[in-house]
C-alpha cells in the first residue's frame, strides 16, 4: 500500500512474509498486513480462506513458522500478557466455560484485566439483558455471544478482534455486535478488526479491508480506494463482435453483438477513453457492491 | 429521521446519507433549522462507520444543505438557498421525465401533454368544485 510505509510507526498490526502450513495444507502464504491505529479493519474471505488462522497469529496462538507477526510493535508469541491485555477478542467458537455462571464468568475474566472496568462491565450485562445468575450452557446462542462480547468490551480495549462475530447469530444481537463496533471506534484512537463473510456488515463498518483467499492476501487497500478502481460499464459498438475487443483492466466481459458488459478495473477516465477509442458508446455505467468485487477477484484468482 | 442503507447497490454509503438527506429536505421531510441527529447517534442507529457519516455530513455542508453552529450540532440550513431550489428542481425533473416517457409509450406528442398540464393545471386551481 502506498501509505504503509509511513503508517508502519503507527500501525496496531505489522505482519510480514508469514506462512504457515498444517501438515501439507498450505493455510497462509506470504502474507503481509499493516494495520494502522483507528478505525476498522475488515477481513473478507471464503470459509477455511485462513481468515482464523490469521487471526489467530495475531492473538498469539500460532507461531509464525515463516515471517513474523508485531502486535504494538511486540511479538505475541513472546510476550502474551503485554499484548493480550490489550485486546479484546471473541472468536468465531465463542467457547467460554459453559459450567459457569455469567457473574462467575465476568469475576473470572476480570482477574486477566487489569484494565476491566466494573462498572461498564454492569452497564453492559443491562444493556444485553443478562441474567447474572444463570449457567452459559443454559443461555440461547445469542445470549451466549453477547456474554463473550461483554468479556471482549469490558476492559475497553485499544484493539478489539472479532473472528466472524456475527456468524450463525439472529438479525437482534448481530445489531448489537455491530452497534459495539461502531461505538467502540467512535472513541478515539481505537481499533477493530473484524473477519467475515457477510461482505454487507464489511462494507458497512470497514475503513480498510483486506481480500484473503486460499491463504494469500489478493487485494488491501482503502475500502473507497477499491470500490472506486473497480467499474462495470456497457458499451455500444457501431459494429457487432463475436469476441468484444479487449480493454486494458478489464477482468471480465460478457454480451452479444453490439453490446458487451466489462467489469474492468483501473481509473474511470482512462476506461472511458479507451471505449471512445474503440468509437462505442457507453450505454450504461453501473457501481459494483464489495460482493461483486470479491466474486470476481476470487473466480479471477 | 428515516434513512435506509443498502450496502449491496453499489452507491457508496456516504452517497445514500447524502442522497437522501437531500431528498428529505426537499420533500420537506426536514425543515430548515432542524437538527440532525450526532455522528456517532447516527452511525449507531444505522449501523455504519462513524467516519462515513462524517463525510455525509461534509459534503451535506459543503452543497449548503446543512450548516454547522458552533454549539457543535448540525442543523438544516435555509431551505431558501439557492442549492435548496436546485435539489427541488432535480426531484420534479426526474418525475416530469417519468411523465414524458410514459406520454410518448401511449403515442401523445408533447404539445398534447403541455396541453393536459395546463387544462389540469386550472382544475387543481379551483378545489371546490368536482373534476
Amino acid at each position: 500500500m502506498s501509505d504503509s510505509t509511513q503508517m508502519s510507526s503507527a500501525s496496531v498490526i505489522e505482519i510480514q512474509r508469514l506462512s504457515r502450513s498444517f501438515g501439507d495444507k498450505r493455510a497462509l502464504h506470504e502474507v503481509s498486513l499493516s494495520i494502522p491505529r483507528g478505525g476498522v479493519f475488515g477481513l473478507i474471505g471464503g470459509n477455511g480462506a485462513g481468515k482464523t488462522t490469521l487471526i489467530k497469529h495475531i492473538m498469539g496462538m500460532h507461531y509464525a513458522q515463516s515471517g513474523s507477526v508485531r502486535v504494538f510493535g511486540i511479538d505475541p508469541v513472546a510476550h502474551p500478557v503485554e499484548v493480550l491485555g490489550r485486546i479484546g477478542y471473541m472468536s468465531e467458537e465463542r467457547d467460554v466455560p459453559n459450567w459457569m455462571r455469567v457473574k462467575e464468568i465476568m469475576n473470572y475474566t476480570q482477574t486477566f484485566y487489569p484494565a476491566w472496568d466494573t462498572k461498564y462491565a454492569e452497564e453492559l450485562r443491562e444493556m444485553f439483558d443478562l441474567d447474572p445468575k444463570q449457567r452459559i450452557r443454559n443461555l440461547s446462542r445469542g445470549q451466549a455471544a453477547r456474554v463473550c462480547l461483554l468479556l471482549a468490551l469490558a476492559h475497553r480495549p485499544e484493539l478489539l478482534v472479532l473472528d466472524e462475530p456475527s456468524s450463525g447469530l439472529d438479525p437482534v444481537v448481530r445489531r448489537d455486535i455491530l452497534a459495539a463496533i461502531v461505538r467502540t471506534i467512535a472513541d478515539e484512537g481505537r481499533t477493530v478488526i473484524f473477519s467475515s463473510h457477510l461482505l454487507d456488515e464489511v462494507e458497512r463498518l470497514a475503513d480498510r479491508i483486506a481480500m484473503i483467499h486460499d491463504g494469500k492476501i489478493i487485494l488491501h487497500d482503502r475500502l473507497d480506494t477499491i470500490k472506486e478502481s473497480f467499474h462495470r460499464f456497457t458499451l455500444r459498438f457501431e459494429q457487432p463482435f463475436n469476441e468484444a475487443p479487449l480493454i486494458l483492466g478489464t477482468i471480465e466481459r460478457q454480451g452479444a453483438g453490439h453490446e458487451w458488459t466489462y467489469f474492468c478495473r483501473g481509473d474511470r477516465d482512462q476506461l472511458i477513453q479507451a471505449a471512445r477509442t474503440l468509437r462505442a458508446e457507453i450505454v450504461q455505467e453501473s457501481l459494483l457492491s464489495l460482493d461483486d468485487i470479491f466474486v470476481s477477484n476470487v473466480t479471477r484468482s | 429521521m428515516q434513512i435506509h442503507i443498502h450496502a449491496q447497490d453499489g452507491v457508496p454509503i456516504y452517497l445514500q446519507v447524502v442522497q437522501q438527506i437531500k431528498y428529505l429536505v426537499a420533500s420537506g421531510r426536514l425543515q430548515a433549522g432542524e437538527e440532525l441527529p450526532s455522528i456517532r447517534v447516527l452511525a449507531e442507529q444505522l449501523l455504519v462507520n462513524p467516519n462515513t457519516i462524517a463525510r455525509a455530513y461534509r459534503e451535506l455542508e459543503a452543497a449548503g444543505v446543512v450548516e454547522k453552529r458552533r454549539t457543535a450540532g448540525t442543523f438544516i440550513a435555509d431551505s431558501g438557498s439557492p442549492l435548496a431550489r436546485k435539489e427541488r428542481l432535480k426531484l420534479l425533473n426526474d418525475r416530469v421525465d417519468q411523465l414524458l416517457v410514459e406520454a410518448t409509450q401511449m403515442g401523445f406528442e408533447l404539445d398534447d401533454v403541455l396541453k393536459l398540464i395546463q387544462q389540469r393545471g386550472l382544475v387543481l386551481r379551483q378545489p371546490k368544485r368536482e373534476e
